[in-house]
């Protein structure tokens, strides 16, 4: 691949429930990032619904082939898309899932896997978990898909970055906590420092998108950001306003930093394999 | 970056619950605007006390809807404390909030004949759902009621079910005393009300409802911060920095 790739982020806040509301919002945001010159526009997680969706669950829900996503697959037909919505599996099971939209189709979903049910979070509740982290071709380079809870598990980026992406998609409704005194909001100091370690030690980008809004009392904080392979922040939003955020996607800078910092080149996947499959019983020495 | 420096917390080190204020007034000033235009309101009502809380609402309110659209009243009963009435005109004017004065003797006096035995505890609750009532009313058509009781109250239980503990939206109500006080002075509001001691003005003087005698002042150990302080050591911090033992998520 030759040349930078331009995205944008639609830091925005979904309406609650309002399906179509919302729709309308993501067609008004792709127009702006088209416009942009952008090629890929990365929304939230859940952005077609809102985040405390409750018992609505069932009712926002769709198969990937739903007609209700049909204006998402046709904006996509000259800017691809990242949108969040739920998805009702063939087995009936609902997912908190990210789709990538590409030419006008729906081309990659990814269901979160990670769902938080401790302290303010109620994932786990309503929702079935995603038992996959796959890849997928994005037109900035290889690529995966961790939604909000899925980036705070170490497992997730260095899976995505074994299998060979090259940036990591986290859309997120992250609710903002933690006012001490003295420095960011807490939530922003940890998911700075995690993007920034994901992005420098697997030497690939990692795409932050974060809503801004209030939900039940709830605020999410935004601070959407873009972290280069050299753990550079080359793109962040303000905090708890919508923004348009634009980056620009260079896949030299990330062979340059590859080659300078070779960690991905000697990462030694069969032994962490093995040790884990030693831990889990899973070896042949083990069945010995 | 977050640092990994173990904290120990000694007590009364009241560090640990400093609060960022700017951010906090950003964040409270956003949530405000935010909820009240998804109910479809463009309007408050506040029960301005003289107090440090309703002080602080009453100032996040005029920095969210300005304040025109911010309806504050001051409803004394004949033995409320006279500098109540100070205190509540001094916020009021230093926010360039009109404040409304309706006096709640006759409509308690009149209840309260019929039932003689009732003590200064049920007269305090009367008069604080009576205050509530009043400020429902006048939220009709298009505001809503904000909530002036912040987090030590309610987590002690200090307060009136229906009375000051009912409202639409409260944004104080995850601030502890101590962190309301330190909003108080980043929103400038007057230092007699910031540096008072905690009142229900329900009988005169300190002594509150129920007989609850609670020292809040700044410096000094809260009954949720003293528990709080017995865990040994907590992290992340940084330096010069103590940090809540929050679980930052996304």
């Amino acid at each position: 691949m030759t040349g930078t790739v331009r995205i944008a982020i639609a830091q925005c806040a979904p309406a609650l429930g309002a399906f179509g509301r919302n729709l309308e919002m993501h067609e008004r945001w792709i127009a702006r990032a088209r416009e942009a010159d952008a090629r890929l526009v990365v929304f939230p997680e859940l952005s077609l619904t809102g985040y405390y969706v409750k018992d609505l669950a069932g009712e926002l829900a769709c198969a990937a082939e739903d007609p209700r996503l049909a204006r998402i697959a046709a904006a996509s037909r000259d800017i691809d898309v990242i949108a969040g919505f739920i998805e009702r599996a063939p087995d009936a099971r609902l997912h908190i899932a990210s789709g990538y939209w590409s030419g006008g189709s729906l081309r990659h979903v990814h269901r979160k896997v990670y769902l938080p049910t401790y302290g303010i979070f109620d994932d786990g509740r309503y929702f079935g978990a995603g038992e996959r982290f796959a890849t997928f071709e994005s037109v900035a380079g290889p690529a995966g898909i961790a939604i909000c809870e899925d980036l705070w598990h170490l497992s997730v980026p260095y899976l995505y970055s074994a299998a060979g992406a090259t940036i990591i998609f986290a859309p997120s409704d992250s609710p903002g906590r933690g006012v001490a005194e003295g420095g960011d909001l807490g939530t922003a100091d940890s998911c700075r420092l995690m993007d920034r370690f994901y992005a420098q030690y697997l030497t690939l980008y990692i795409v932050f998108a974060n809503r801004v809004g209030h939900e039940d009392g709830i605020g999410f904080w935004g601070g959407s950001e873009v972290v280069a392979p050299d753990g550079s922040v080359i793109a962040r939003a303000a905090e708890f306003e919508e923004e348009l955020l634009l980056a620009e996607i260079d896949p030299a800078l990330t062979a340059r930093e590859r080659e300078r910092n070779p960690l991905i080149r000697d990462e030694r996947e069969d032994l962490v394999l093995r040790h884990l499959a030693d831990r889990l019983g899973l070896s042949p020495r083990a069945e010995r | 970056m977050t640092g990994s420096r173990a904290v120990v917390l000694r007590p009364g080190d009241l560090a640990p619950l400093r609060i960022d204020e700017a951010l906090v007034r950003r964040m409270l000033v956003s949530f405000l605007r935010d909820e009240t235009a998804k109910a479809g309101m463009g309007r408050v009502v506040i029960g301005l006390s003289g107090g440090v809380d309703s002080a602080v609402v009453a100032a996040l309110a005029a920095l969210a809807f300005g304040s025109d659209r911010v309806t504050a009243l001051f409803t004394p009963y004949r033995t409320s404390a006279p500098a109540s009435r100070v205190d509540a005109r001094l916020v009021a004017g230093a926010y360039g909030i009109a404040l409304e004065e309706i006096d709640i003797t006759p409509q308690i006096d009149a209840y309260m004949q019929r039932v003689p035995e009732a003590d200064r505890v049920r007269i305090g609750n009367k008069m604080a759902r009576e205050r509530k009532s009043i400020e429902y009313d006048r939220s009709w058509p298009d505001a809503l009621v904000l909530g002036t009781s912040n987090k030590t109250e309610l987590l002690l239980g200090y307060g009136t079910q229906f009375g000051d503990l009912a409202s639409a939206l409260n944004p104080i109500g995850d601030l502890y005393k101590t962190q309301v006080r330190e909003l108080a002075t980043e929103l400038g509001v007057p230092a007699q009300v910031v540096a008072k001691a905690p009142s229900a003005d329900l009988w005169g003087g300190p002594d509150r409802r129920g007989g609850a005698r609670l020292r809040l002042r700044r410096g000094r150990p809260h009954p949720v911060r003293a528990r709080r302080s017995a865990a040994p050591a907590r992290g992340p911090g940084r330096p010069g920095v103590r940090r809540r033992a929050h679980r930052p998520h996304p």
